[in-house]
């Protein structure tokens, strides 16, 4: 730069130092470059990052227990998890849940978080919350409770107590990985009939490869022909591969339920053509669920492709060929390689998007295509369990990030172009 | 003088009356209540039968609008304090969570001046207030089979109906068909159910036709795949199929036996300012003669066991509540499913990919 071939004593007109004068007029330009930055910097910060965070923070925190039953809590966090715990937790269980009736607050939310752990604890609490209202004086209640119900004398409902009632749990994270704390606290695989995660994530993961590939497969020659074509051809062309990208998703997810049931038009013209004797399955596995979503993640891989293809110049492969190369090696070691930064960003958004896909699945897929967002959106919406929610969130996000980095040791994501 | 004191009065007289309208103002602000609800068929009965007359009644205006029932956006209004749904239609699962959760108002029967013991569930759980009574029922199309399935069992005979059927994708039902086909008395279900060899045997059941199902989720589906004739049967809504026999000519026929009943609730969601409204509404919308009606839209039964004598016999016959369907009625045990359903969903789920 200029700086550095001026000598430290050169002055500007009015006598500031040229150094001074330059840094200056750096950092006006820095502060309009940093305004000009700063709404979309704020934009992505509260829109995403903030709520990534909470949703991640979520996944390992869960204070219900210890707001709901905070005497137990404080009781239990002495208790060294062997035996029985002392009188005084008894006493704490029947305290909070006489105060959990005064404040209003239902009991049936502790029985809600406890049922996570011991399935067919919710009405047990709920059934003990109704009894101890009617409990009077000031004990001892050990033996009371355990009248009430015989899990107040097993030690598993205290350990799962003690476990919950700390306010950061890893709970949800292991129960997304199908891992739980047995009845002597240790960490443990789930039983194979209650273990679904890891072949979800697995299948998750699975489905959207395949997708990528197939969307590659056919999406690079269509791309090689609009690039190549005359713009008046490959405008009409290039509509027809956005048409579909502007109708409604499920529109086109029902549509494909139309062409390939078994009674469907695919398998009617195969059986008139005589090319099939009986009809075949082609929906409510996976056939169906990857045709469905490769037609809907076609463009997406396409255009990128196409945008740098268009930046190619045509001269290059003409250079080749009157080098002697041959036709498939004058594209193959000229032009293609040329393609491959739109390859890898294309690859790349239909692969991350690929992974969120929860709808088409479930409509035109069978049961053992359902991916992992379906769950997210399950625990979201329906049984309101925002910790399990947020685990598998931050998984899938986890998997999704280590997959990222093994991308961009093989590809170089500093090389992906998207035009 | 005499033009001043007039003017002075009049003046007076302006001011009170902008005094009174400004009173009046927040007044009417609040004579209007945002009704959340399931859209389609279901939500056009409901506003021909309880939102209109309701609003004619009273003159509250009532906000529509549509969720797919994600408590979510519940959750989110009670949590940060700024709530704009005033009623929610909610399935008896998601009233179960809410309530749990304190998301909705424990309903005061009193306040509503109704009775629980006249509705059928209203005792089953503290925050809502039953609606309807819908079923998940058996169905085929009659153009396509024309010696049909008339019992459940025949759901798990592959001999008799060979052939794809489809089956929701919830453990919720199945469970409680394929022990009952299995031989268990409908009196002990839940007691087998709460068995882990209980459950076992439900599965085993399952699996016998697990290569034949075609599993549903959108209740739009099961009328589909019968229409395409996709499938030889297939679980659903009673309202679902009685729509495109209505409406679309299609020649289904409904088998009650063991239809399995659930109901949709009304609730309040908590810390809404229009809690006495909500409650106003919800009354209306809860007596005899107005649940009566919404029959003449949509064939779910009114949960009012008063509305009966006020419902034609033609419609009376389509309905899940009426004597002579409820004869082998499953109704499910909502306590029981709200403490296994995470952990059968989870199994299922497993069962399913196996």
């Amino acid at each position: 730069m200029v700086s550095a071939t001026v000598d430290q004593g050169v002055r500007t007109a009015d006598g500031v130092p040229l150094k001074i004068k330059l840094q200056r007029a750096e950092r006006a330009r820095k502060l309009k470059a940093i305004a000009l930055v700063l709404p979309l910097f704020l934009f992505i910060v509260i829109t995403f990052a903030v709520p990534i965070g909470v949703m991640l923070f979520n996944a390992i925190y869960d204070p219900s227990i210890a707001r709901l039953m905070p005497k137990t809590s404080a009781v239990l966090a002495e208790w060294d998890g062997q035996d029985l715990p002392p009188e005084a937790a008894f006493a704490a269980v029947v305290e909070d849940m006489k105060q959990a009736q005064i404040e209003k607050t239902p009991v049936a939310a502790i029985g809600k978080r406890l049922n996570y752990e011991i399935p067919g604890i919710r009405s047990k609490i709920i059934a003990t919350g109704r009894q101890v209202a009617k409990l009077e004086g000031t004990g001892p209640f050990k033996e009371a409770l355990i009248e009430i119900n015989p899990m107040w004398g097993e030690r598993e409902t205290w350990n799962v107590i003690k476990r919950s009632s700390a306010s950061y749990t890893d709970f949800y994270l292991l129960n997304a990985l199908d891992y739980r704390y047995n009845a002597d606290n240790h960490i443990q695989h789930r039983p194979a009939n209650q273990a679904v995660f890891q072949d979800i994530f697995i299948r998750t993961i699975e489905i959207s490869v395949m997708v990528t590939l197939a969307t590659l497969l056919l999406g690079f020659p269509v791309a090689y022909l609009l690039a190549t074509l005359p713009p008046k051809t490959s405008n009409l062309l290039m509509i027809m591969v956005l048409l579909p990208f502007w109708t409604s998703l499920l529109v086109r997810t029902t549509a494909w339920v139309v062409l390939l049931q078994t009674q469907g038009v695919v398998n009617d013209t195969l059986i008139w053509l005589g090319i099939l004797d009986d009809r075949v399955q082609l929906i409510f596995n996976r056939i169906g669920t990857i045709v469905a979503m490769t037609h809907i993640q076609l463009p997406f891989t396409l255009l990128p492709i196409f945008s740098v293809m268009k930046t190619i110049p045509t001269t290059h492969v003409r250079a080749a060929r009157s080098l002697g190369a041959g036709q498939f090696y004058a594209f193959w070691r000229v032009y293609f390689p040329q393609t491959v930064p739109g390859i890898a960003a294309g690859c790349l958004l239909t692969f991350i998007l690929s992974l969120g896909y929860y709808i088409t699945p479930a409509l035109v897929g069978g049961p053992k295509d359902q991916m992992i967002s379906y769950f997210v959106a399950l625990y979201t919406n329906r049984e309101v369990n925002w910790g399990m929610a947020s685990a598998l969130g931050a998984v899938l996000l986890a998997a999704t990030l280590v997959l990222y980095f093994v991308y961009n040791k093989l590809v170089g994501v500093d090389r992906m172009k998207f035009g | 003088m005499r033009f001043k004191i007039l003017g002075t009065s009049s003046l007076v007289l302006a001011g009170l009356t902008a005094l009174a309208l400004a009173a009046e103002k927040p007044a009417l602000a609040a004579d209007s209540l945002t009704i959340v609800s399931w859209g389609g068929a279901y939500q056009t009965s409901q506003r021909e039968a309880f939102f209109k007359p309701f609003a004619k009644e009273t003159g509250v205006q009532i906000t529509e609008e549509e969720y797919t029932g994600e408590l979510a956006k519940v959750r989110a209004q009670v949590e940060t304090g700024t709530i704009s749904w005033n009623v929610v239609d909610l399935t008896t699962r998601s009233a179960l969570a809410a309530c749990a959760e304190g998301l909705i108002e424990p309903i005061d029967w009193a306040k509503l001046g109704l009775d629980p013991a006249n509705f059928i569930g209203g005792d089953l759980q503290e925050c809502g207030v039953p609606n309807i009574v819908y079923s998940t029922v058996l169905a085929y199309d009659a153009d396509r089979l024309k010696e049909g399935p008339t019992k459940i069992e025949d759901i798990f005979d592959l001999e008799k109906f060979p052939g794809k059927r489809s089956l929701q994708k919830d453990p919720f039902g199945n469970l409680e068909w394929a022990l009952i086909a299995d031989g268990v008395p409908a009196a002990d279900i839940y007691k087998v159910l709460a068995t882990e060899e209980g459950i076992d045997r439900a599965f085993k059941k399952l699996d016998t036709i697990k290569s034949q199902v075609v599993w549903w989720e959108a209740g739009a589906q099961p009328p589909q795949l019968l229409a395409d004739g996709e499938v030889v049967m297939a679980s659903g809504w009673n309202g679902r199929f009685y729509d495109a026999v209505k409406n679309e000519g299609k020649n289904f026929v409904i088998v009650w036996d063991r239809q399995v009943l659930d109901w949709d609730w009304w609730a309040i969601p908590k810390g809404s300012d229009k809690v006495d409204l909500a409650y106003q509404f919800i009354a209306f919308a809860s007596r005899a003669d107005t649940m009566a009606d919404q029959t003449n839209y949509i064939t779910y039964g009114p949960a009012n066991m008063d509305s009966e004598s006020k419902i034609s016999s033609e419609i009376m016959a389509q309905l899940p509540t009426s004597a002579e369907n409820m004869t082998t009625a499953i109704a499910p045990d909502i306590q029981f499913w709200a403490d296994n359903a995470d952990q059968l969903t989870q199994r299922f789920t497993a069962w399913l990919a196996q």
